[in-house]
């Protein structure tokens, strides 16, 4: 089979919010992008004034809106891409974009399988464009996010989450904190563990798609409990972050 | 030409660090894999050659440990774009598991524990340049990173370094792996950035 080459395309910064103290979702027009899953990732290449350039991977933030693509860039401290792009880069800046990448970690919308979707802090991005591929699809395939956080500024699309969970039928959201829980809540901040997977994923483990993203403590952690509770390890899609 | 991003200055250019293109330097070990880590016990472990005649050659751990081992100390290069330059690592050459096999194949496929596969030329892991590795700078190869033993092939992207490995099928036709049926390179030669497929 011949494949064509995915090619670097130019792409323009339309539009940037913010989504938590560290993060910022860049909208960038990319005139001729062929479409995307919901999972899938871009390479970002940026080049200096001198010729000197560099490439990141970022995930997609929303599903396929033809010419117009979203990235949510957490900031890296002391990152040479992370902190540019979600500080300096200016609306009607290019960068040049190229993909999508990436057809393991992606959800179809006529998938009718229940589907369980864990992220790490910003491991939430692939994941929110399942969420939203479902809401735009009309998917009635239950969905469970569980979204595990530091502290409740650190939710990304918080508003949207809320607004989701509460509209989309058989769209389960449930946010976990590690380090500071709001007031009031039930759990106690503390990093997910087993017995809270065990209380809030489905019992009945065989045919749930299931997608893990996040740091790798993170990823090894809540996929070695899924297989504990009787999860299929080769039904379990993961994605790291370093 | 390169699309230029105004106000983009990047890191200080260092000329003496030699990367392939669209490369960054970590000093950290990244760990990427597509499912969860699989745990292998060394009593269980077993690596089997299979030629595209059918015929098997089975190793134990112990058979591994018995052969002469290599420390071989090399650059990793992920497609993930990160590189981490002078890794050392122990294992067995594949030119010393692979000199009785008889085979006229052009191609392997490594098999590993969890399913995943990838595909390589069969002449990429002979001549010094692929080993069974099972210590990464002095210790027992770590689970997430492919322990208790991962092939390992430098001179191509990280990818089909395949972790956990637990055989090589060699194939007269070639065989699409697990990343390379998803639109990855069928190669992957980092110098020729051969990221995906078309590259």
């Amino acid at each position: 089979m011949v494949q064509s080459r995915l090619g670097w395309r130019r792409a323009q910064l339309v539009a940037r919010r913010d989504e938590s103290p560290t993060a910022v979702t860049l909208v960038l027009g990319v005139p001729g992008w062929p479409g995307h899953l919901a999972g899938q990732h871009v390479d970002v290449r940026l080049t200096a004034a001198d010729g000197y350039s560099t490439q990141r991977s970022y995930s997609l933030a929303a599903p396929d809106h033809g010419a117009r693509v979203e990235l949510t860039v957490q900031v890296v401290t002391d990152g040479e891409v992370s902190p540019f792009l979600a500080r300096d880069l200016a609306v009607g800046d290019p960068v040049e974009l190229r993909g999508p990448v990436g057809g393991w970690f992606v959800w179809r919308p006529g998938q009718p399988q229940r589907a369980l979707l864990l992220a790490g802090g910003s491991g939430v991005v692939p994941l929110m464009a399942m969420v939203r591929a479902r809401h735009e699809s009309g998917s009635a395939a239950p969905m469970h996010l569980v979204y595990s956080v530091r502290t409740p500024t650190d939710v990304f699309y918080a508003e949207e989450l809320r607004q989701r969970s509460d509209q989309d039928y058989g769209l389960r959201v449930t946010v976990v904190h590690t380090r500071e829980a709001p007031a009031g809540a039930e759990r106690a901040a503390h990093r997910l563990d087993a017995a809270d997977l065990a209380a809030l994923v489905w019992p009945e483990a065989d045919d749930v798609l299931t997608f893990v993203c996040g740091p790798t403590a993170f990823v090894d952690a809540v996929s070695d409990a899924l297989v504990s509770l009787g999860y299929d390890a080769g039904a379990i899609r993961t994605e790291r972050y370093g | 030409m390169d699309i230029v991003t105004p106000g983009f200055r990047g890191r200080a250019r260092d000329s003496s660090q030699h990367l392939p293109p669209g490369q960054y330097l970590v000093h950290d070990f990244p760990v990427l894999s597509a499912g969860p880590t699989p745990y292998v016990d060394t009593d269980e472990w077993a690596f089997t050659v299979t030629t595209e005649t059918g015929e098997r050659r089975t190793w134990s751990w112990r058979d591994l440990m018995a052969l002469p081992q290599e420390t071989p100390t090399v650059d990793l290069h992920c497609v993930t774009k990160w590189s981490k330059l002078a890794t050392t690592w122990r294992g067995v050459s594949l030119d010393v598991l692979l000199e009785d096999v008889e085979s006229a194949a052009d191609f392997v496929l490594a098999r590993s524990y969890g399913g995943y596969t990838t595909n390589l030329p069969l002449e990429d892991l002979l001549d010094g340049q692929a080993w069974i590795v099972h210590e990464f700078d002095g210790e027992p190869l770590a689970p997430a990173h492919g322990g208790p033993a991962r092939l390992l092939v430098p001179h191509l992207y990280l990818w089909k370094s395949a972790k956990w490995v637990n055989g090589l099928d060699l194939l007269t036709d070639d065989e699409p792996g697990f990343w390379e049926q998803l639109g990855y390179h069928e190669y992957g030669d980092p110098w020729r950035e051969q990221r995906y497929a078309g590259d």
